[in-house]
């Protein structure tokens, strides 16, 4: 059956802001999706409130509404488009749920609203636990031991009976949202009352454990014949115990035999049959190591992470896929596009392994709890291709930027042998390098199994890898070894590192010799069918398949794996530079590692090369492709980091010139220009001892900002109040010597703005002038943005337009500029100059209509802006009001701090967008995914500093019949202040406490503000975290309140009393 | 050890030697199953041949003592990247190497297979000679270019003596061109009673054991070097149901009238997409053939088309217009690959109760 006739306007839901468990994959996803739809002539209607996505520019859909996913917004959204269909499953658990909700309230029957893909039932049926297990019983497939419990009675008696461990999995979240392996019962208390708390539906299934297992996941696809395929399988090298999101991947599957691999997916097309699944669909499986026994673990009736790296690992494109069959066709009659001959209706070979492994964000959160298992905590992940697992594993390593390029490291090699086992039997993030360091020790691979139930054939190429690096420490500069190195896929950085030699070295030792890697094509098929794919990866062979074209070409570096500080925001920089180097006649290669993306699509480049972004690997692509240059601007610090390392091979860095972004990066050479151009700077110096660090402090005077020389989204940055908390910092949070010396700044208080422009060293374009809601000392990636500005004057305005311009010319930028700006006292001040895309880039791009990633690149190609048409000086202000707030994944990180500080945390960011401010920032804040209740309790706890700024809040939210609640100390101080407030007992008092009032729900708002005293900051902590634990809204800026209240100022109405009447005389005239 | 292979176009791949140091001579072909190489060596239809296995990792999972697909495997020989050296499985026994070794048969790992197939892509199915480092290259070559192909690999590969697996449903005869145990296995499971008999047993022999159908068994090799086992087939069809698989399917086309050639490089895989004619109905087949029937050879025979394959529209399966007799080019018994098609097992034994005649018992 063809494409579906009786329908023109299909709606499709996005996933929103990236949060862990739900991030890049499905801008991936939802673009393909749009864009196949349109491609068959539908009329697109796109709804998501993240800007930071490729699927949100306009030409991807024919209508985009950056509006928050809540039913409120895509019911207007229906009424105002009136859709004939709906697309929910390319949406990730996000547009499923809102399909759900929409079908609940009666919105798709009411409006007549088919749905695509999947029937809801089967959606229903596959993510209820109670009903997928009983399809799995009517099936006669295999599931653990489990039960539903609604409360913990009746997780007690589920555990009376099969005994501990168990693992809890709350019913509808994301990423395993709030669930865990339960050991004992002091953890069954803790994670089941959560897992009630985070699920929906109030609802937990609690399984017996099988941890140990092998686990294996099959990528399905079904059409509405029911032809069904497998794309591919992948075995997780961590076991059954750990979330597949925070496992280390390898596809295909490389310890099962023909027998399980045909079991597994036997089992797996039954259950996509039963489920009349219409798309893609995941089924995760247990596997015993011993024998046949499996258990299905889960099934995602839809698209997901795993079918994004599926996709990637083997070119199948399965959201476009999913989407057409959405639209009625079945695989038969689609194209494989990779091949362009062969149709979608065949199972992919490959012959390469693929390696997957995740990012986590604990080099941000040092304090977070680290250890993994079914709780999601990656934000990001990298992916390798080689012709062997080592090759494989090793550049998925090196891709990582962990600072690692290798198994071990010596930072492990200090480890006790307590702490060691610890580590491989409690896996956390660093579990791979420990089983390096277990391995350089000399452990028994027996012994390693029986730590990590990892299976030994993993094990055992673990030990290959580091006996050869052994060999290679043992005999420098030896040709045979250098070559088995190379092919074993060991860096010339860790080479370099045991022969006492430089990189540059080893390279050129190897290009002597002849050692160089040659690039094998991705094509779905093994070689089977010609495919003209430009999609390649290296390896240690015989045969290249990757060659120069004629035409001039450019390389774009992508920005690696997703972490905080470093997000989806890049790869949409990336692709939009790809576009315009497209435009202007280069062929646009793509030099990117990450599988979500949408840049790492292999029909977004001209070519794409699956690499890990390091200087080794980025001049093998150069040596083949000698392309015109290099473009580093786009892929954030990563690709930055790497221009050094080019440039000294000769490579031409396209764009702002290394000396000059070094005038920007570097420190007295920035300060030396600012002056020279008579720009003011908040006061600030160096210090390399922490001596030195005390006298500057004191001389600039405080508070002050700390950070190291290097610094990475802010990393490491800490407002510091007086010389105590100095000597502190610089005893925690660096190690500062001659080589890495700290930053202290002035700390000014004042508005914060930020500046996104273009610049080709003679004219200066701005787009835009966004004004942070909260003062400056909060991370600007953690700042609601907004723009226009709403409080500057013209005067300001003009200020920063004059030293925007000024700095562009006078450092020379050739590219992107982006300033961030401190208003101090009505005096306009830099604070800092990023020669390079910053994250506000795709949000102000959209906001203001400038294509800015695009003129940029047309700069650094050679154009000028005057020869594009612009001129110097702020853009005109584009209509309504927008504002950018960010997203937070703090209730998937135990144990991390919430406090919005110079550190970036937050993992997304979504947009809101209206004709005045409170509504765009209503809509941003629900967007964001905080509930607004109109009425309620504000629970306010504050530090002595703050209160008096405090006082304003609560005696407004007093105004709009909100109560407030405080402790005994804060309220009695209200109520002198004519606050009515009540009091409730602190942290430490016996229960009811303060804790057991955020978590039975009686507060709907908490205010809390960082307290610098000990104890109290402890308790702070407790009262952030207990509120993130249960939902509760807590903001930790009275700038971010001040916002909250605008909109609860717009939607709330007061109610007075009539006033008694004053002008009533008649009184006195009757006396 | 270092060693060589040496193909006819000249090529020449160094590796390494795994299992046997005997040299061979043999078709070169490739087959793209990530899994299943022990199922693959052991298949008769590879007699002779040169197994490339596109997957890089070869032998993860080991050698264990179930997945035989014939007790005295034929295979030419085994080119693969890597064979693992350490398996992991709960059923291993030994590595693919020792393996070989004590099957004799040779191999070659280290090389770069993704050329190979690329080149066999290219050029077609290549004879090749695996042989040590030393070897002379251009007289091989010449040699090579000489060879001519061996036509009694049925012969070879066939059951010498008839036998009988018991069971207590339909009686099957299972014609032997170089059966895999999946097809008598499939069989067993549905409860026929399966007298296996040499590829060239006549239509007579066969009809006196009295059987309720006729399976006609993979094999290697072009169906045109055994025209008595064609002979054999005239004279069954219409007498008795026919279910032909892979070889059989070949045999039982040109028994009715059609013509067969050779392909390029074959289909040899796991993950051939079939489409049903009749149905519109997609498997992902398991196959391993190198010649096809020709599909405008069927015009004028009484054979319906009625599987194709959907990548390149060859002939995948064909039922006798008027008797009861079909065949399909793949492999429903699967074991390697999938088994989507499985089905078509259960189809045979519904044909062999329709046809029912009056059992008269030997």
């Amino acid at each position: 059956m063809p494409k579906r006739t009786d329908i023109q306007k299909i709606l499709v839901i996005g996933s929103g802001p990236i949060v862990i468990g739900q991030a890049a994959e499905f801008d991936y996803a939802g673009t393909q999706a749009c864009q196949a739809l349109k491609e068959e002539g539908y009329e697109v209607i796109l709804i998501n409130s993240n800007p930071a996505t490729i699927m949100t520019d306009t030409n991807i859909a024919d209508q985009v509404y950056m509006e928050p996913l809540t039913l409120e917004f895509v019911d207007r959204v229906i009424r105002k488009e009136r859709p004939d269909a709906i697309l929910p499953t390319l949406g990730g658990q996000t547009g499923l749920n809102m399909a759900m909700e929409l079908h609940r309230h009666g919105l798709l029957e009411r409006y007549d609203i088919s749905l695509l893909g999947t029937e809801l039932s089967a959606i229903e049926q596959a993510e209820d636990r109670e009903s997928f297990r009983n399809l799995m019983y009517e099936l006669n497939e295999p599931v653990p031991e489990s039960t539903i419990v609604h409360n913990l009675q009746e997780a007690e008696a589920f555990v009376e009976e099969i005994g501990y461990p168990v693992i809890v999995r709350p019913a509808y979240t994301l990423g395993g949202t709030g669930g865990g392996l339960v050991d004992n019962h002091d953890e069954l208390v803790e994670i089941v009352g959560s897992g009630l708390k985070y699920s929906p539906v109030t609802q937990c299934l609690l399984e017996k454990s099988i941890a140990g297992f092998k686990e294996l996941e099959y990528e399905v696809m079904r059409d509405s014949s029911g032809q069904a395929i497998v794309v591919c399988n992948m075995e997780n090298i961590d076991a059954v115990g750990i979330h597949t999101g925070d496992s280390i991947v390898t596809a295909p599957s490389q310890t099962l035999a023909d027998r399980e691999y045909h079991m597994l997916r036997d089992s797996s097309l039954k259950i996509i049959r039963a489920l009349e699944i219409e798309g893609g669909c995941n089924v995760q499986f247990a596997l015993s190591p011993e024998s046949f026994e499996y258990y299905i673990i889960e099934v995602n009736p839809r698209v997901s992470r795993s079918s994004a790296l599926a996709s990637k690992a083997t070119g199948y494109p399965i959201a476009k896929l999913a989407a057409k069959i959405a639209a009625g066709y079945k695989l038969d009659e689609l194209k494989n596009p990779i091949t362009g001959t062969t149709y979608a209706s065949f199972e992919p070979a490959l012959d390469y392994v693929v390696t997957k492994i995740p990012r986590w964000p604990f080099d941000k959160f040092e304090a977070a709890n680290r250890r993994l298992g079914t709780q999601m905590k990656a934000t990001g992940e990298v992916m390798a291709i080689g012709r062997s697992f080592e090759e494989s594993i090793l550049k998925g390593i090196r891709s990582l930027e962990l600072g690692r390029a290798f198994l071990t490291h010596p930072d492990y090699a200090e480890a006790s042998e307590e702490k060691l086992i610890d580590k491989l039997i409690r896996a956390d993030d660093e579990r791979l390098f420990y089983i390096g360091e277990a391995l350089k020790r000399g452990y028994s691979l027996e012994q390693l199994h029986s730590w990590t139930k990892i299976d030994l054939f993993f094990l055992e190429k673990f030990a290959g890898i580091v006996k050869v690096a052994e060999m290679a420490r043992a005999y420098p500069n030896d040709e045979e070894i250098l070559r088995m190195a190379k092919t074993t896929g060991i860096a010339d950085e860790t080479l370099a590192a045991y022969w006492n030699t430089t990189e540059k070295k080893v390279r050129s030792q190897r290009l002597d010799l002849g050692i160089m890697p040659v690039y094998k094509m991705v094509d779905t098929c093994a070689a089977e069918f010609e495919s003209e794919t430009p999609y390649y990866y290296s390896s240690y062979e015989e045969e290249n398949e990757s060659s120069k074209t004629g035409r001039p070409s450019v390389i774009v570096l992508g920005s690696g794996p997703i972490r905080i500080g470093q997000g989806v925001e890049f790869d949409y920089a990336t692709v939009h530079t790809v576009w315009a180097l497209q435009e202007a006649g280069y062929e646009a290669i793509i030099i990117n590692n990450n599988p979500e993306t949408v840049s790492t699509d292999f029909s977004v480049s001209d070519k794409l090369y699956f690499e890990p972004l390091t200087v080794e690997d980025v001049m093998h692509v150069v040596d083949v492709e000698q392309p015109e240059g290099v473009i580093v601007q786009f892929g954030g610090q990563t690709a930055i980091n790497l221009a050094d390392g080019l440039a000294d091979h000769g490579v031409k860095i396209l764009g702002t010139t290394l000396e000059d972004m070094d005038r920007a990066e570097d420190r007295d050479k920035f300060e030396a220009a600012l002056q020279s151009l008579k720009i003011p700077q908040p006061l600030g110096r160096t210090a390399v001892s922490t001596e030195e660090a005390r006298v500057v402090a004191a001389d600039i005077g405080y508070p002050v900002l700390v950070r190291p020389s290097y610094v990475l989204g802010g990393r490491a940055m800490e407002i510091v109040g007086n010389e105590k908390e100095l000597l502190n910092y610089m005893e925690r949070a660096v190690r500062v010597n001659r080589k890495h010396p700290v930053l202290i700044d002035r700390y000014m208080v004042g508005k914060e703005v930020e500046v996104d422009a273009i610049s080709d060293g003679e004219t200066v374009l701005i787009p835009g002038i966004m004004e942070h809601i909260e003062r400056a000392g909060v991370h600007s990636g953690d700042s609601i943005a907004v723009y226009p500005s709403q409080t500057l004057s013209e005067q300001t305005k003009q200020t920063l337009a004059e030293r925007t311009v000024a700095i562009g010319k006078g450092l020379n930028i050739k590219g992107l500029l982006n300033i961030q700006f401190v208003i101090h006292e009505d005096e306009v001040y830099v604070l800092e100059v990023n020669p390079r895309a910053s994250r506000t880039l795709p949000f102000l791009s959209k906001i203001t209509g400038c294509p800015i990633a695009k003129l940029a690149t047309r700069v650094m190609v050679g154009e000028s802006l005057a020869s594009l048409g612009y001129e110097s000086g702020l853009l005109p202000e584009a209509e309504g009001v927008s504002v950018k707030v960010p997203v937070f994944s703090f209730a998937k990180l135990r144990q991390v701090e919430i406090s919005l500080g110079p550190e970036m945390k937050s993992t997304g960011e979504v947009m809101g967008r209206d004709q005045t401010l409170e509504k765009a920032l209503y809509k941003g804040l629900i967007a964001s995914g905080m509930k607004i209740p109109n009425h309620g309790t504000v629970l306010f706890t504050i530090a002595d500093e703050w209160k008096k700024e405090a006082l304003a809040l609560a005696r407004r939210f007093h105004a709009i019949g909100y109560t407030i609640t405080a402790t005994q100390g804060t309220a009695a101080w209200l109520n002198k202040e004519g606050i009515p407030a009540s009091s409730v007992a602190k942290v430490e008092e016996e229960s009811p406490n303060i804790l057991d009032f955020i978590r039975e729900g009686k507060a709907q708002f908490v205010i809390n503000t960082m307290e610098k005293q000990k104890k109290a900051a402890a308790d702070g902590f407790r009262i952030r975290r207990e509120a993130v634990e249960n939902e509760v809204v807590c903001l930790t800026s009275l700038d971010t309140a001040g916002a909250l209240l605008k909109v609860l100022e717009m939607i709330t109405f007061s109610t007075e009393a009539m006033p008694a009447m004053k002008e009533d005389r008649t009184n006195e005239v009757m006396a | 050890m270092k060693r060589k292979l040496i193909l006819e176009n000249g090529a020449v791949f160094h590796g390494e030697g795994i299992g046997s140091e005997r040299e061979t001579v043999g078709e070169v072909v490739f087959n793209t199953g990530m899994t299943g190489y022990q199922e693959i060596l052991s298949d008769p239809s590879y007699c002779d041949q040169l197994v490339t296995l596109t997957y890089p990792l070869i032998g993860n999972y080991g050698i264990n003592r179930d997945d035989f697909e014939t007790m005295h495997p034929s295979a030419g020989g085994l080119i693969v990247k890597e064979a693992a050296s350490h398996p992991s499985n709960f059923r291993s026994i030994g590595t693919l190497s020792e393996w070989l070794h004590e099957k004799d048969i040779p191999g070659l790992c280290g090389i770069d297979t993704r050329r190979l197939t690329k080149m066999i892509r290219t050029a077609g199915t290549l004879r090749g000679r695996l042989c040590a480092e030393e070897a002379e290259e251009e007289e091989i070559v010449r040699e090579l270019q000489q060879w001519v192909d061996p036509r009694d690999q049925v012969s070879r590969v066939s059951t010498k003596n008839a036998y009988h697996a018991p069971g207590n449903g339909k009686r099957v005869v299972l014609m032997d061109y170089g059966a895999k145990h999946g097809i008598t296995r499939n069989l067993l499971s549905r409860g026929c009673d399966v007298f296996v008999l040499p590829y060239n047993a006549t239509a007579k022999e066969v009809l006196a054991l009295n059987p309720d159908g006729v399976m006609l068994s993979n094999g290697p090799g072009d169906p045109e070097d055994v025209p008595e086992a064609v002979e054999t087939l005239r004279g069954l069809i219409g007498e008795v149901p026919v279910f032909g698989i892979c070889l059989g399917h070949q045999l039982l086309s040109l028994a009715c009238g059609a013509t067969s050639s050779k392909l390029k490089f074959g289909h040899r895989g796991g993950n051939h997409p079939v489409k049903q004619v009749k149905t519109g109905r997609v498997d992902i087949t398991s196959q391993n053939h190198g010649y096809t029937v020709d599909r405008d050879s069927l015009m004028g025979t009484d054979l319906i088309l009625t599987h194709v394959n959907v990548n390149d529209g060859t002939v995948e399966g064909v039922e006798h217009r008027e008797y009861p007799a079909f065949s399909v080019q793949y492999h429903p018994e699967a074991c390697p690959g999938p088994s989507d098609a499985n089905d078509l097992f259960d189809q045979f034994v519904r044909l062999m109760n329709r046809y029912e005649k009056v059992p008269t018992r030997m």
